[in-house]
């Protein structure tokens, strides 16, 4: 591996790209304040440009296998994975937010601003390769998200929430930088290429160990792992929703590519792997358990993330190329499910309220489109076939089979059965629900296409007074603003699509990532 | 190797998939029906090149695509003489299911049909399936429409019931899915017919034997894992019930044949008793509380987990004409206890009821209807001349010659089926109406006939000339107990077991032998 600067421009073209979006959003915020028509779809439009152009630039740079500055920057086929990963995820975040309903005219710009420089950071992190870099890059995408998730019009929560993160994100960041000074006493070096083959045992380098096991606790409170999660829940049901999709997926990744990269150094039979190997365990356990009680849909799916980041683990827990490809696959298993999900639920509520599942009755009589896109969801999530999400889980337990972790692979399977009954859920309010159960019906004789009519009038009125301050009467609990345009449609087809296609037909992607792991291990 | 002109098991899986989509299509809920039933009938003209099935050992139509290379696995279907039938009536049953919501359903019609055909390409996947993997793909897809279908067409505790069904049969399916990633990781392979071949060591098959075992014995469903069944027989639609009985149940009794048997022969001999006595259990507990039962529905629901018991004694006796009597009691329960549940929902909609003492004195009324319930019900308690007796009757003759005391406390579960049957007939058919509005009640409707003579037909058909049947699955029956006796003390000696944890049981020589880093 090249030991000098090696710098070349068409090797990083995405982080470019990226950057160059940054800097126009950064004018465009100037702007904005004199020409309000900045923060409408005529100055925003190069936000799904330029990320599209993106993960074109990531997509056809997969051959790459160089290393920059000094081998602390790689561009390695695991690295454009990611950025292609990134930037699509980015691209529909972004298409996500769009209509936030929460979000003041006046902050648009700028949200979308913080937004994509969180995605640039994430971007630099695929491809860092040295602890420090590591470090940078992962501020770089946490100090924005800092300030994104309190944006939302008047929400005391979103304070809390935001308040929240940084509170647990500042110390999970102390912690790593700990970890990492005791790294650099003992091992004498941050660079992943030179610490892969040094000892981590407890016995040799106890210092090491140890500061490692610190700095994976930082990366562990980006992947919302068991004991890391406390924060996800609470940030996912104060942030947005559209905040929120963002939140949930496109961070996680970021853990994941780091956690990638540092199973180089975790040889099998390591102390720490077994520290995994239990965490992974508890983290899908309690996070199932957990989600089962949840009524606040978000707080569920957030539940469900600390599930997923075990599920994750499992990959790293097995420390083979095969393991590490898997992790990687289901990472984009991940992204796909969840912003699906949240994608629904960002278009069901179109006041920006939080939904509960109460919310979600009967929605595949008012949007059959977005119920079918959110079983396909609940479905993937929960690892059923014919599901990218059962793919994705079964490549990570057949990697870990054999490795001394056997019972990892029950527990892990057996919590699918407790996950079934809340993603269930989902389906079950969709499809088998009255939509109007919970509203007074104006009256018995009319059809029920012109009550539901009725009911979404009033309801929408309803809504209106709540903004000048009444409060509404009545028990009106299902409120139809589902969003039917073919704006909400196509994230929703372009999303069920993917989760459906990638469970079927599997073998390009995962040809691609096991290649990639296998550049990734000696 | 495949004589027919165009790949028939995919056809005949994907076609249901494809009519489903042009579903979307129709606006009216008649134009739905029609189409259903036009593609129903085209899937069974489709079936024609399985008619060359021929009489002999071994998998037939195969079809073989790499599907994930990278990790093995393979998009492989195809049939032998345990699955053909299986097979054959999946395909029969969605036009009777078709023609019996014909006015059963009225709600969400598009929905009901696309569920309808989706069930049938997951019930012909499931029994064509060579992959592990492409088999569970079917066999846990099927559950999303099966679940729909009772939580939204169901009755009045819908809600209880599929939830129930669906953590049941999930749970089971879990561990289904660990014992496939043990088997690949132990065995090398998804593909169903090599590890059919391949020897493990008793230790690991004592445990797959467990994992598909939980899976199995819900699906069958066994004795103390069988209390969903009449939750959701009673609250799905008829077709529902009908899919449920006819093809659903035959997915567990038909993995322990396919899966069970071969591969883990000696685990299978090694739990034979566990498994004969709860056969036993399943016999009589079902027998005495469908004797006691008000409902019609739950009546022939727990006659369900009776006949069933049966189908998994004639296996685990593992004596020729036993598994002949449990392939051919498959397809019998598939039937006539198809049969029996459109004929309950026959009457449901006459009645609105399936209370028992709400549908009595039909025979004034309604003699043609009692006629069919007669035939079935005879059929289901294995009056000679039926279907029934054949099945039922091979099964015992197995349970005899394999041990007397077997054979005798399997006959008063046979005694039992007599008496709950003849018993609700009895009532059915001569007891005092409840109310006199019964006597409007029309006899059977055209599409009643329709979808009621076939079934007939076939009972009596089989009942008296099961040699041709038999003949099909012979071959293959034959083989499957060959290799099983030939190979269930071929179990690898398993090396000395490492301390600290049970469940690591993966590296202990395995065909691959792979040795592995011991990891106590």
């Amino acid at each position: 591996m090249a030991k000098d600067l090696n710098f070349n421009f068409s090797y990083i073209w995405p982080e470019t790209v990226f950057f160059i979006l940054v800097l126009y959003l950064f004018v465009a915020t100037m702007l904005s304040r004199k020409y309000p028509k900045m923060a409408t779809f005529a100055g925003l439009w190069p936000i799904p440009a330029l990320g599209i152009v993106a993960t074109i630039l990531a997509g056809s740079s997969f051959h790459l296998n160089e290393a920059m500055f000094f081998n602390s920057y790689r561009i390695d086929g695991l690295s454009q994975f990611f950025k292609v990963l990134i930037s699509l995820g980015f691209v529909l975040a972004a298409i996500n937010s769009f209509s936030q309903p929460t979000l003041a005219k006046s902050r648009k710009v700028e949200y979308f601003l913080y937004l994509t420089l969180s995605a640039w950071g994430l971007v630099i992190l695929s491809s860092a390769n040295e602890l420090v870099t590591i470090y940078l890059a992962l501020e770089l995408s946490s100090y924005s998200l800092y300030i994104l998730i309190p944006v939302r019009a008047h929400s005391k929560e979103a304070a809390e929430a935001g308040l929240k993160y940084i509170l647990f994100g500042a110390a999970a960041t102390a912690i790593a930088l700990y970890g990492l000074s005791w790294i650099v006493a003992a091992q004498e070096t941050t660079y992943i290429n030179a610490l892969a083959s040094l000892s981590w045992t407890v016995a040799d380098k106890p210092l090491a160990v140890m500061g490692l096991t610190l700095f994976l606790g930082g990366m562990f409170f980006k992947l919302a792992l068991f004991p890391f999660h406390f924060w996800c829940p609470d940030v996912y049901q104060g942030a947005s929703n559209e905040t929120a999709a963002f939140v949930a997926t496109l961070p996680k990744l970021g853990a994941i590519i780091v956690l990638i990269r540092l199973a180089t150094l975790l040889k099998p039979n390591l102390e720490i792997t077994a520290i995994l190997a239990v965490l992974a365990a508890v983290s899908v356990t309690y996070g199932n358990l957990c989600a089962l009680v949840q009524k606040d849909l978000k707080r569920m799916l957030g539940f469900s993330s600390v599930a997923h980041a075990g599920y994750i683990l499992v990959g790293l827990v097995a420390g083979t190329a095969e393991g590490l490809a898997a992790a990687a696959f289901y990472a984009m298993a991940y992204l796909f499910m969840n912003l699906l999900a949240f994608w629904v639920i960002g278009r069901i509520s179109q006041d920006g309220r939080n939904l509960t599942y109460d919310d979600l009755n009967g929605l595949a009589e008012r949007s059959p489109v977005l119920a079918l896109c959110l079983a396909a969801a609940a479905f993937s999530l929960v690892s059923l076939p014919p599901t990218v999400g059962f793919i994705g889980k079964l490549w990570l337990i057949t990697s870990l089979w054999g490795h001394g972790h056997d019972w990892l692979v029950i527990v892990v399977c057996v919590n699918s059965a407790i996950a079934i009954y809340y993603y269930l859920s989902l389906v079950r309010h969709a499809y088998t629900e009255d939509p109007f159960k919970n509203v007074a019906k104006p009256k018995a004789s009319k059809k029920p296409l012109e009550t539901a009519s009725a009911v979404a009038s009033a309801a929408a009125s309803a809504v209106v007074t709540t903004a000048e301050g009444e409060v509404p009467e009545g028990p009106v609990k299902v409120i139809d603003l589902t969003d039917t345009s073919a704006y909400s449609y196509i994230g929703a087809l372009f999303l069920g699509l993917l989760v459906f296609l990638l469970g079927v037909f599997p073998s390009p992607v995962y040809s691609l990532v096991l290649a990639a792991a296998k550049g990734l291990l000696p | 190797m495949n004589p027919s002109p165009y790949p028939v098991l995919t056809v005949l899986t994907f076609w249901p998939l494809a009519a489903s989509l042009l579903l979307a299509f129709c606006r009216k809920e008649s134009q739905v029906r029609i189409v259903t039933l036009i593609a129903s009938l085209i899937e069974v003209v489709l079936a024609y090149p399985l008619l060359a099935f021929q009489s002999k050992e071994g998998f037939q139509f195969l079809e073989h695509i790499p599907w994930a290379p990278d990790w093995g696995l393979n998009y492989t279907m195809g049939v032998d003489g345990i699955s053909i039938f299986m097979v054959w009536l999946s395909i029969f049953t969605l036009p009777l299911c078709v023609l019996c919501s014909w006015t059963y359903i009225g709600k969400r019609v598009k929905e009901f049909h696309v569920c309808l055909l989706l069930m049938t390409m997951a019930c012909v996947g499931v029994f064509a399936a060579l992959d592990l993997v492409l088999f569970y793909f079917f066999w846990e897809a099927l559950l999303i429409p099966m679940y729909l279908m009772i939580a939204i067409w169901g009755g009045d505790e819908k809600r209880y019931a599929s939830l129930k069904f669906f953590i049941y049969t999930l749970a089971g399916s879990t561990v289904l899915l660990v014992a496939i990633v043990a088997l690949r990781v132990v065995g090398g392979t998804f593909s169903i017919p090599e590890l059919m071949q391949m020897d493990f060591s008793f230790r690991f098959q004592y445990w797959v034997f467990l994992a598909f075992f939980l899976a199995f014995a819900i699906k069958v469903p066994m004795f103390p894992f069988h209390t969903w069944l009449p939750a959701a027989h009673v609250q799905a639609p008829s077709a529902g019930s009908v899919i449920l009985a006819a093809v659903l149940l035959k997915m567990g009794t038909y993995g322990f044949l396919r899966f069970s048997l071969p591969m883990t022969p000696a685990a299978s001999e090694y739990f034979a008793p566990l498994m004969i006595a709860i056969s036993l259990a399943s016999i009589l507990y079902g027998g005495l509380v469908a004797l006691g039962q008000t409902d019609i529905k739950k009546l022939i629901a727990y006659s369900s987990v009776a006949h069933m018991g049966f189908v998994t004694l004639g296996i685990f006796v593992f004596s020729v004409q036993g598994v002949q009597g449990a392939i051919f009691q498959m397809l019998n329960h598939g039937i006539i206890t198809g049969a029996l549940f459109m004929m309950i929902g026959a009457i449901y909609e006459r009645s609105h009821s399936r209370d028992i003492g709400k549908n009595m004195g039909l025979g004034k009324f309604l003699p043609f209807f009692m006629f069919f319930w007669g035939l079935f019900g005879f059929a289901s308690f294995g009056f000679p001349g039926t279907n029934g007796f054949i099945g039922e009757f091979l099964v015992l003759a197995a349970a005899f010659k394999f041990k007397t005391l077997v054979g005798i406390i399997a006959v008063p579960g046979a005694l039992l089926a007599a008496a709950y049957i003849l018993k609700v007939t009895l009532k059915m058919a001569w007891g005092e109406p409840p109310s006199p509005e019964g006597k409007g009640w029309l006899d059977l409707k055209k599409k009643e006939w329709v979808y009621l003579v076939g079934p007939a037909i076939l009972v009596i058909y089989l009942g008296l000339a099961p040699s041709g049947f038999l003949n099909v699955i012979t071959p293959t029956v034959s083989a499957t107990l060959t290799s099983f006796e030939s190979r269930k003390s071929n179990a690898l000696p398993a090396p000395k077991a490492p301390e600290g944890t049970t469940l690591i049981f993966t590296e202990e020589g395995g065909v691959t032998s792979a040795g592995g880093e011991k990891n106590g």
